[in-house]
């Protein structure tokens, strides 16, 4: 990806505060034309109030933004579609009932004449395809209800809207969170294209691999001040990490390894509504065990039916050798299960209930008194001792849960399970979407689980955090698991190919990101 | 670096407060200022005499209101209450009054008819699948009116014994009894939602249905609860309003159960669930009570009274709105 010379966008002591909380403190970025620009930081380094500031979603309290060398005032999100910015969020803004061209045009629909007349299907549809053939997408999609197509598909869609659009800057958050292997291949495709157009396209990621390989440039904030600016190229990701924390981190995956014991959990036979073959695993004591696979490989599918939250055909669960009848969540609690879901905000939190009201949650019984009272004390003391356990920050139970960042939320559902007493942990996808430092945490409360005698079970997406953290990778595809390797035989390439099956990862159809 | 740290955490703690505050009093804050306003307009307003008769006004929507805020904290509604009061009262009419039978029977049936509908929409609810309870309660709420009208063949009930009228006619001193029941009962609806593990799964339904399932709730049995006590509420309403009246028609209770969402939802409950408290939802009553017994004071038509209130829904929700929209932002 060519770096071009002359600066796009250039942002001068760009500060922000909310009430007196200062988010940025003076923070300097310059993008230039056709460059890849990471924004790279932990969760609440500002990384997202600074790009609201660029797209006008937010005003700053001071600096100055030059737009292709002009000062330019950005005051709302029209400003900047208007200088040719375009924001492509997390949660995508589709409306997935309407056609992939609609989408693309909405809100500013060609019409056949003056502002009364009536839409000019046709057209839309050609510019639409246009836009999707620039991206190397089939231009038929255009005509196909956009929630038909997988999320990664929609997401080229938003990009294609950018194009018609004009942009000069994408700017995109966190783009590759809820993609499968294939599309992610995809997206750096079509950023390859867009910057040898000469767009530059900012994006913040926590992928420190897919940060390698997409970026020219990057930009790392913490704190609310900028830290420095610098090549990918030739540059150590150690170094980054470093610079991102503040200081060195020990290890990325502080594995640790235990005496494997006897068997501990066991799946025999459980087959999960709509796939074709039972699936049989077990788990020892003194051992983390990873399930990988391709996004839609159905994972997630097989955590929601071992714990009870979907239905099984059938299947027999043991813990300890004895078995365990679980048709609910709350029969999987009580056999002393735990389930870390993959979503927290969906399906892990209540985001408008304090943090004790949600580490109390999944344990409620616990602290009935006698006349069957919740004592709310008894629940603020644990959540208390929780949240300074794990080192929640802010360490405020009273807080919503929809104030913490990323890391922190993730802690609060971890701290929910870890008041149940549970035994087996089924964690999916823990470290999605949380900064480095926070992983690190996760990983060694990982290895504290393990050594106090409990199960755990990790679904991921992230391969090197597989590689680094599991005695034993299972790896699935298509509801089935197709190897079951121990640490010393799992590589990537080996686990890559038990994922795509004989099928050909490029070819297989983008399925529904939420499937794990 | 450290300076900034402190700097950022002091003056947030205050504002919030004060916004906490005003979240958490601004409907009752509206109550006083409604009251010292009404007393300066009126010189009847604040009398010994009009504040019972207020209290005794408010108990009908209070008890029916009470009810409501369980389905709406579950994100929720139940339209049928109003209907359901009608036909609770109806079968203790027959019970008690056509078919002379005893009193104490005519309550038993009249609150297990409130519960058996509220059960019944419960059940549409969880076990038919319906999408929403906006669906299932309009549908009870149109067979509930239609069995009342049918069993009664549309025709009043009057003439209830002693025992069923004491509720909704007697005092205790110049207290209404009705108003002492309100009271009991916001009380112990205080105690269920936020001591009791069914009343906090409610709070959990409403604000993350998935995650309360997969945390281990029985999300059925408690919305089954839920609807239950909300029709339970409607049949204990009746039989204040039938001790108010001394009589059991029909056509009772029609559109009640606007009034009683009103309150809900002055008093500060989200629409979308997971946020309200019965004391909220008291003042919200309240609210509602004290502007009609005003605007009937001022001699103000009933036409106009609709119209105020529908301006005062919209003004407590929209201060709402903004106190949201100011948390949000920070």
């Amino acid at each position: 990806m060519a770096v071009h010379a002359g600066s796009l966008l250039e942002l001068k002591g760009i500060k922000k505060s909310f009430n007196q909380n200062h988010v940025l403190k003076g923070i300097d970025l310059e993008v230039t034309a056709g460059e890849v620009h990471v924004l790279l930081g932990e969760n609440g380094a500002g990384k997202s109030t600074l790009i609201k500031i660029m797209t006008g979603a937010y005003q700053k309290d001071a600096g100055e933004v030059y737009w292709e060398g002009k000062q330019v005032q950005v005051n709302n999100p029209v400003d900047a579609m208007n200088l040719g910015i375009a924001t492509i969020y997390q949660e995508l803004n589709v409306i997935p009932e309407l056609k992939v061209y609609e989408n693309i045009f909405l809100g500013r629909e060609i019409k056949k004449g003056g502002k009364m007349s009536m839409i000019d299907h046709k057209k839309m549809k050609k510019e639409a395809e246009r836009a999707l053939g620039m991206l190397g997408q089939d231009p038929k999609i255009a005509d196909q209800i956009l929630g038909e197509l997988g999320i990664g598909q929609q997401q080229l869609v938003e990009i294609a809207k950018a194009l018609t659009l004009d942009a000069k800057l994408i700017i995109m958050d966190e783009p590759t969170a809820s993609l499968s292997g294939s599309e992610v291949e995809q997206l750096y495709d079509c950023v390859e294209q867009l910057t040898e157009r000469g767009i530059a396209i900012v994006f913040i990621s926590h992928r420190l691999d897919e940060i390698r390989r997409m970026g020219d440039r990057i930009t790392v904030l913490r704190d609310g001040y900028k830290i420095e600016t610098l090549p990918v190229k030739t540059t150590e990701t150690d170094h980054w990490i470093e610079l991102m924390v503040g200081r060195s981190l020990d290890e990325k995956y502080p594995k640790k390894s235990f005496e494997p014991g006897r068997e501990g959990f066991r799946v025999e036979n459980l087959k999960v509504a709509g796939t074709e073959a039972p699936v049989d695993f077990s788990i020892h004591y003194g051992e983390i065990v990873g399930i990988s696979g391709l996004v839609g490989a159905g994972r997630t599918e097989l955590a929601r039916a071992i714990f009870g939250a979907d239905k099984r055909e059938h299947g027999n669960l043991f813990i300890d050798g004895k078995q365990v009848k679980i048709k609910s969540p709350k029969d999987a609690i009580k056999a002393g299960m735990a389930f870390i879901t993959e979503d927290r905000k969906s399906e892990g939190l209540l985001l408008d209930q304090p943090l004790d009201f949600n580490i109390g949650l999944a344990n409620m019984k616990k602290f009935k008194n006698k006349s069957n009272l919740v004592n709310l004390k008894g629940i603020r003391d644990e959540a208390d001792n929780y949240v300074k356990e794990l080192k929640v920050r802010p360490s405020d139970i009273d807080l919503h849960a929809r104030k913490l960042s990323g890391g922190n939320q993730q802690k609060v559902v971890i701290a929910k399970w870890l008041c149940t007493n549970a035994k087996v942990f089924i964690f999916d996808e823990p470290t999605r979407g949380i900064d480095v430092g926070a992983k690190v945490e996760v990983y060694r409360l990982m290895n504290q689980l393990v050594d106090n005698g409990a199960i755990v079970l990790m679904i991921s997406s992230d391969l090197p955090e597989i590689l680094g953290m599991c005695d034993r990778v299972l790896v699935m595809s298509e509801g089935r698991i197709t190897a079951d390797l121990p640490r010393n035989e799992a590589t990537q390439e080996r686990i890559m190919k038990a994922a795509t099956g004989t099928a050909d990862a490029a070819e297989k159809p983008l399925i529904a990101a939420t499937g794990g | 670096m450290s300076e900034a740290v402190i700097e950022k955490e002091k003056p947030v703690g205050e504002k919030k407060s004060f916004k906490h505050f005003l979240g958490k009093f601004g409907a009752l804050i509206g109550l006083i200022i409604l009251t010292v306003v009404l007393t300066f307009l009126s010189d009847k307003f604040l009398t010994v005499n009009n504040l019972m008769n207020i209290a005794r006004q408010s108990s009908i929507n209070a008890l029916l209101a009470i009810g409501m805020l369980l389905p709406i904290l579950t994100a929720g509604i139940d339209l049928s209450v109003g209907s359901i009061l009608a036909i609770s009262i109806m079968t203790m009419g027959i019970v008690s009054v056509n078919m002379g039978m005893s009193p104490v029977l005519g309550i038993i049936v009249c609150l297990a008819v409130g519960a058996a509908f509220g059960l019944l929409n419960g059940l549409l609810l969880t076990k038919l699948r319906l999408p929403h309870p906006f669906i299932s309660t309009l549908g009870t709420m149109n067979i509930a009116r239609g069995i009342a009208l049918i069993i009664t063949a549309a025709a009043p009930i009057a003439g209830f014994p002693y025992l069923i009228q004491f509720l909704g006619r007697e005092f205790v001193g110049p207290i209404p009894v009705s108003f002492l029941l309100v009271i009991g009962v916001y009380i112990v609806f205080h105690i269920f939602l936020t001591r009791t593990q069914t009343g906090r799964y409610i709070y959990a339904i409403g604000g993350n249905k998935e995650a309360a399932h997969l945390s281990g709730i029985n999300v059925d049995r408690v919305l089954i609860i839920v609807y239950t006590i909300s029709g339970l509420m409607a049949g204990l309403a009746g039989l204040v309003m039938v001790g108010r009246v001394n009589s059991a028609f029909p056509l009772a209770g029609l559109s009640y159960e606007l009034d009683a969402i009103a309150a809900v939802i002055i008093g500060g409950a989200s629409f979308f669930g997971g946020v309200g408290t019965v004391w909220g939802t008291l003042i919200g009553a309240m609210i509602i009570a004290v502007l009609r017994n005003g605007l009937n004071l001022l001699n103000v038509s009933a036409d106009f009274q609709m119209a105020v209130i529908g301006i005062v829904i919209i003004a407590a929700v929209y201060v709402d709105v903004l106190r949201q929209r100011n948390s949000k932002k920070n």
